[in-house]
């Protein structure tokens, strides 16, 4: 088990570290300087400029005062917000993000595993069709595609919710659900299908053959078992809601990381781009990692040190 | 097989004995096969028949690639030309799905949105494929510690948050049509490689593998010839279901600003468009470009569920 352990960690630092050395160099190689489109500018204080940014330094230079001030959680300075750190637009926009992130996998969950259960104990029926045919529909409607219908109809047409913003819990509602659909319709179709698979099982007979109460069966003993397939894909359905999190947060206004990740790379804010992508990665390979673990320790039939001869 | 006499047999005695003739055997017509072989593909295809709302898909994805192909064709209008005279018109004989604020015709816009998130889709799909097949059969073939290296760097790469990695690529080298399927294919071709390479790895232990390789046949050809056709259905499935991801990506680039640019017309971009105006009460211009995404989409996710479904009957859900 540690040695699982510190071999996945040890992968995963090499994984940031890639990602950090690719993403530096591609930003670097983008030709010319970022204060070149100020043509007031003079000479002198375009020199200034760049060596304020360190930028006059060799690039293997700058590589590593990157990777050190990384290392101490610093993610340098914005170059098109003056005065501002990348730092104060993370710890300004991740908290945002996180809560909508936060909720929206929450929802997903919820409703993803309950829709795949009912649709698994009506297996065949018409609500398991129901299920599947709205599964199906919620991974082919892009999340943005989604937003922009819910805005249509619950904001403009019937002006049930507010359109953008992020400041009460009715402006949480929307991007929410147009977020959750695309990952609840995952986690609905393997729910379903392990669901399915798992009721087959012989412990299951022996469990109705004791009398177990139907709902008893169906928490107890199915639904755990089910449940496995679905801890596995957490953690690339967090990469997606993620990524979700750029476009619903431009589309709503809300004043997140994505929207800020959006205008950076609008602006072409070279350091924002850098520092938010590492940011975003070093979660994602974080969650990751957590899935693993908690695969684990849910299905003690994996041994984590034997997954590689799996 | 010995027959025995009737009293034996306590048959009533009406049954004349000379009844019981053993039937002639004809050894060769034994042999002959009464039904029609069926290949594997012609097995899964008829499983695939059966599965309406995938030939549904199918029928659609057919009826947008000739609409892709043709429908610039047959309309009268360009997709560039702009009439500022006929801005925001609902869709009407003239102008089926609208036009948009610069007079340009929507519904010509949506035949080109196709051929784009088509070709994308494809020429996707495509690099996957050759990439993903080349080095996962290597990776599988060998075995081993070439395996195992190769299998980290796959590793790795698996790791990289794809929609960023291509985010990336298109801020650094620039927004348009062949970055977005580069930018695709560099951490794309991923997930077609670890499903050969599985496969490969559980073919290639079988006999007529070693039938072959006792032959002396070269790797080359085994990896071609023996290891690549028995793995073509849960190819055949990847690529269906990469399609869709790859047409999702274009169009979440275009809406965020980083695909196709302006002049040209994509999904994406024309969703992007009719967003800033959904409150003018213009529908059309939102509604055929994300109908169009939705619909592809959907066609390919069901088209994909159905040849897992049918080219893998084991895996039957």
């Amino acid at each position: 088990m540690s040695t699982y352990l510190l071999k996945r960690f040890i992968a995963m630092i090499i994984t940031l570290w890639l990602i950090v050395t690719g993403t530096f160099f591609l930003m670097h190689s983008v030709p010319g300087s970022p204060f070149n489109e100020e043509r007031t500018t003079n000479a002198a204080i375009q020199k200034n400029l760049e060596s304020y940014y360190h930028l006059d330094e060799p690039l293997l230079v700058q590589y590593g005062n990157y990777l050190k001030a990384l290392v101490k959680m610093d993610f340098g300075p914005s170059i098109k917000k003056s005065s501002q750190t990348v730092n104060d637009l993370l710890g300004r926009g991740f908290p945002v993000s996180f809560e909508l992130g936060f909720y929206t996998l929450i929802l997903a969950i919820l409703s993803g595993i309950t829709l795949g259960v009912i649709a698994a104990l009506r297996h065949n029926g018409i609500i398991d069709y129901l299920a599947m045919s709205i599964a199906v529909l919620g991974i082919s409607i892009p999340n943005f595609v989604m937003a922009t219908f819910l805005i249509e109809q619950l904001a403009v047409n019937f002006p049930i919710f507010p359109v953008a913003t992020w400041s009460s819990p009715s402006h949480m509602v929307l991007p929410i659900l147009a977020l959750a659909t695309g990952p609840m319709a995952i986690i609905a179709r393997l729910t379903r299908t392990s669901m399915l698979e798992v009721l087959t099982q012989d412990y299951i007979r022996t469990a109705k053959a004791k009398g177990l109460s139907p709902v008893k069966i169906v928490f107890k003993h199915a639904l755990r078992n089910a449940l496995l397939p679905v801890v596995t894909v957490l953690g690339s359905l967090a990469a997606s809601i993620l990524t979700g999190t750029f476009v619903i947060e431009k589309i709503f206004a809300i004043p997140g990381m994505g929207k800020y990740f959006v205008d950076s790379i609008n602006t072409r804010d070279y350091p924002v781009i850098m520092g938010t992508t590492v940011f975003y990665s070093g979660i994602l390979i974080l969650m990751l990692f957590l899935v693993d673990l908690a695969y684990g320790v849910l299905d003690p039939r994996i041994k984590l040190h034997k997954k590689e001869a799996k | 097989m010995e027959l025995l006499k009737y009293e034996e047999r306590n048959i009533s005695p009406e049954i004349p004995d000379e009844w019981f003739v053993p039937k002639a055997r004809n050894n060769q017509a034994a042999e002959a096969v009464v039904r029609p072989s069926l290949s594997y593909w012609k097995d899964s295809w008829h499983r695939l028949l059966k599965n309406k709302l995938a030939i549904a898909g199918m029928v659609f994805l057919v009826f947008l690639a000739i609409l892709a192909i043709f429908g610039p064709l047959i309309s009268p209008h360009s997709v560039e030309t702009q009439k500022l005279t006929m801005q925001n018109l609902p869709p009407s004989s003239e102008y089926w799905f609208g036009t948009d604020d610069l007079g340009r015709d929507v519904f010509t816009r949506t035949c080109y949105g196709a051929r784009i998130s088509l070709f994308v889709g494809l020429m996707a799909a495509l690099i996957d494929f050759l990439i993903g097949v080349v080095y996962g059969g290597f990776s599988g073939y060998k075995g081993g510690r070439t395996d195992n290296l190769m299998m980290r760097f796959v590793e790795i790469l698996y790791g990289l948050p794809y929609l960023l990695v291509v985010i990336l690529v298109m801020v650094v080298i620039g927004p348009g049509l062949t970055t977005i399927i580069l930018a695709l294919s560099i951490t794309g071709w991923v997930g077609m490689a670890r499903i050969v390479r599985g496969q490969v790895l559980q073919i290639k232990n079988y006999e007529f593998v070693l039938a072959s390789k006792t032959f002396g046949t070269k790797t080359a050809r085994i990896i071609r010839k023996n290891l690549l056709p028995n793995t073509m259905g849960p190819i055949i499935v990847q690529m269906t279901l990469t399609i869709p991801s790859a047409i999702f990506a274009e169009a979440f680039l275009s809406f965020i600003g980083l695909g196709i640019q302006a002049p040209h017309a994509s999904w994406g971009v024309m969703a992007n468009d009719g967003l800033s105006t959904i409150l003018s009460g213009y529908w059309w211009r939102l509604f055929f470009p994300t109908l169009f995404i939705s619909l592809t989409m959907f066609a390919f996710n069901v088209l994909g569920d159905g040849l897992q479904d049918a080219l893998d009957p084991k895996l039957r859900r």
